[in-house]
């Protein structure tokens, strides 16, 4: 039913979004689909990387690590940004074109109050993609 | 790698077991052990998720809270202080100023002639993030804006008047004048020539060659060294790993102090201006609540920029600013003295070319006054606001060669100036001279613009888009503020949570409202101006570390 599924995450806070790659190992499983993890990166040097190329590399070595565990095919893709905090929700919804994904799954935080002025991500790219898009709080599952 | 020449030593990718590449294409990253946020403390207190460098944060809010609630409270005792280290910087060191700003234009224009002219800023293969337009609109909006509308009158009227006015002599021996050099006393000619080339000198490559030394540094280490895009980053060079220690630390809490207040006096004193103008063209009760909604509304704005982020937010305000000051000029030059104009923009520049060696020379200066009340003034201005407008410009240079940011941080805007100076300078002393208008000459600082305008046809709409240019070129100051004082502050990180830069942009809007119906703004934007002491040595350490830095790195193809 899926094809390629686009998983956004965060190389900086692997740890808390466990919940999501687990969600996504079974379902690639189950449809016999390819993953793509899509990372973003400000174009100066920041805490994961000091270079747009260091980041890719270290992208690419998280979905190897990922794909021994899955064993279904990976692919990454890298978004440079001058602003990722501010350009995330674009970058991801253009992203998702670009990679020609049917399925984003994403971990998010549960909605708050401030989502008023600042939405969730999660939120923000789903009402603006034809793709299906699976929201995985933290904690799912436990 | 094929495109690397025979330069130094550039780094093949793989290197080290964990292997630090290369940025895109060759460049030569600095081997450290530091990870950028390592210093940083991360917390979600009531829901708001932080990430911030703990000393530089803390100490440079307490150190502003500290200036804000002693110049609130002691204002009678802490003004006097100011001013007189301020004064004392000026006339005592304007030597410093001076010949500090003479270093700063000489090396980045022999650079744009070097070898290293043909280095990449982010590595040889690196492409631009920004296009010319937005990116030039984004130079120029941070960089100066806001002072073109004020002074593009008044300085080029100021100078003219002095000049005419020649030398006058005090009792002491001293001159109580405050012509430019020698003034040109009598000579109507020589007086627009010396008071064209004199406004010109102050907004023209010494201010931008301030900025580019700054930025040229910051872009080199942060894009192609690897170092995170703070001020702490340029003093690698000299101090090496203790960079990260507290010789860095103080750097950018310095660096912190200069902007915030530079920018929150700043829009105190510009909600004033405005308002008055706001008065002077529709009547606007010029109050306490006139000033207090101006000033809240260039936060909600600028708050609203820094959402949308530099691409959405910054650089389309600069575009939409750019284009509004370009319709003004071009209405200025078509109604003004049209001729006049288009011959002047020539002869100021030659004229600034013949006085630049006399008007900036540091030493053995006769005409005090000039020299030290305006030329040190500005300088120590600019200089104060490099750290700013130089860290703003390196974060969105990415991709450009030494030799094009050169030229578009140097020359570009320095010819700007000469075109808009010569536009608005021409026009208003034609006014004074051709047709015996004085009230331009007579008029507040800040209402000189708007004088001028009413004398040129259809002044109902060229004076609300100069209001308009106002607000907005302090908007566009406003955010791109709060984006550096956030990164420096986040320990050069620029993907730190969202409510941070919220954080400063309010805290600049408070500042600003605090100050003005308190008290103070004067003099706590005096106190801003006296970092630009140790900046012109911060400045200087940069101009060593651009070289050494650029001659380790291989050039573009």
């Amino acid at each position: 039913m899926y094809r390629k599924i686009m998983v956004p995450i965060d190389l900086a806070h692997i740890e808390v979004i466990e919940p999501a790659l687990q969600t996504v190992a079974d379902l690639a499983k189950h449809y016999d689909a390819e993953v793509c993890y899509v990372g973003i990166t400000s174009s100066t040097p920041g805490s994961v990387a000091r270079t747009p190329e260091e980041f890719s590399q270290k992208l690419e070595a998280f979905a190897q690590k990922r794909a021994a565990v899955h064993g279904q095919p990976v692919s990454t893709h890298t978004i440079v940004s001058p602003d990722p905090i501010a350009d995330l929700d674009d970058d991801l919804i253009e992203a998702i074109d670009k990679v020609g994904a049917d399925l984003v799954v994403m971990p998010t935080h549960p909605p708050k109050h401030l989502d008023v002025i600042m939405p969730s991500h999660g939120g923000k790219v789903a009402t603006h993609t034809k793709a299906s898009v699976f929201l995985v709080r933290p904690g799912a599952g436990e | 790698m094929a495109n690397q020449t025979n330069d130094d030593k550039p780094q093949e990718p793989q290197q080290g077991s964990e292997g630090i590449p290369a940025p895109e294409g060759a460049a030569n990253l600095i081997d450290t052990d530091y990870v950028i946020g390592q210093d940083n403390i991360t917390a979600s207190p009531m829901g708001i998720d932080v990430d911030l460098h703990g000393k530089v944060f803390m100490v440079s809010s307490i150190v502003i809270l500290l200036f804000v609630i002693l110049t609130l409270a002691m204002q009678a005792q802490m003004e006097p202080i100011f001013n007189s280290m301020f004064s004392f910087l000026t006339t005592k060191l304007s030597w410093v100023f001076l010949l500090g700003a003479n270093v700063f234009v000489i090396l980045a224009l022999v650079l744009i002639f070097t070898p290293m002219g043909k280095v990449r800023i982010g590595g040889a293969k690196a492409t631009p993030d920004f296009g010319y337009p937005g990116w030039f609109a984004m130079l120029f909006a941070a960089g100066m804006g806001i002072g073109l509308m004020f002074y593009g009158v008044s300085e080029p009227l100021g100078h003219y008047g002095t000049a005419f006015g020649g030398i006058s002599m005090g009792e002491d021996g001293l001159r109580t004048d405050w012509a430019p050099l020698g003034g040109a006393e009598g000579d109507q000619q020589a007086a627009i020539s010396l008071g064209m080339a004199a406004t010109i000198f102050h907004w023209g490559l010494h201010p931008w060659g301030a900025y580019a030394i700054v930025g040229l540094s910051l872009a080199i280490f942060a894009f192609n060294k690897g170092l995170p895009l703070t001020m702490r980053s340029i003093f690698y060079p000299v101090l090496g790993e203790r960079i990260w220690g507290w010789p860095g630390h103080l750097i950018d809490i310095l660096a912190v102090f200069a902007t915030l207040f530079g920018l929150a006096t700043s829009l105190g004193l510009g909600a004033t201006q405005a308002s008055a103008g706001l008065n002077y063209l529709f009547g606007i009760p010029d109050n306490n609540v006139t000033l207090v909604l101006l000033i809240l509304g260039i936060t909600v704005v600028a708050l609203g920029s820094i959402m949308l982020g530099v691409d959405k937010g910054v650089q389309r305000l600069s575009q939409l600013n750019m284009g509004l000051a370009l319709l003004l000029l071009v209405f200025v030059i078509a109604v003004g003295p049209t001729l006049m104009i288009a011959t002047g923009v020539l002869e100021n520049l030659l004229g600034y070319v013949k006085n630049l060696p006399a008007l900036s020379m540091p030493f053995g200066r006769e005409d005090a006054n000039f020299s030290q009340g305006w030329t040190a003034f500005y300088w120590a201005w600019w200089i104060a606001w490099s750290p700013f407008v130089g860290m703003f410009i390196a974060r969105v240079s990415r991709g450009r060669t030494v030799r094009e940011f050169l030229i578009a941080v140097l020359v570009v805007p320095t010819l700007a100036s000469v075109v808009w100076m010569t536009a608005f300078g021409t026009t208003a002393i034609d006014q004074v001279i051709s047709s015996g208008i004085s009230e331009v000459q007579d008029a507040a600082l800040e209402l000189q613009l708007f004088t001028m305008l009413e004398y040129l046809p259809l002044s109902a709409i060229t004076s609300f888009v100069g209001i308009v240019l106002v607000i907005v070129f302090f908007i566009t100051s406003s955010d791109s503020g709060s984006l550096v004082i956030d990164s420096i502050t986040a320990g050069g990180k620029v993907d730190a949570p969202k409510p941070q830069r919220v954080f400063w942009a309010l805290i600049e809007g408070a500042i600003a409202i605090a100050l003005l119906l308190g008290g103070g703004l004067g003099a706590l934007q005096t106190a801003a101006l006296t970092t630009g002491l140790p900046f012109t040595l911060v400045l200087l350490v940069g101009c060593y570390a651009i070289v050494k830095g650029l001659m380790s790195e291989p050039k573009a193809k």
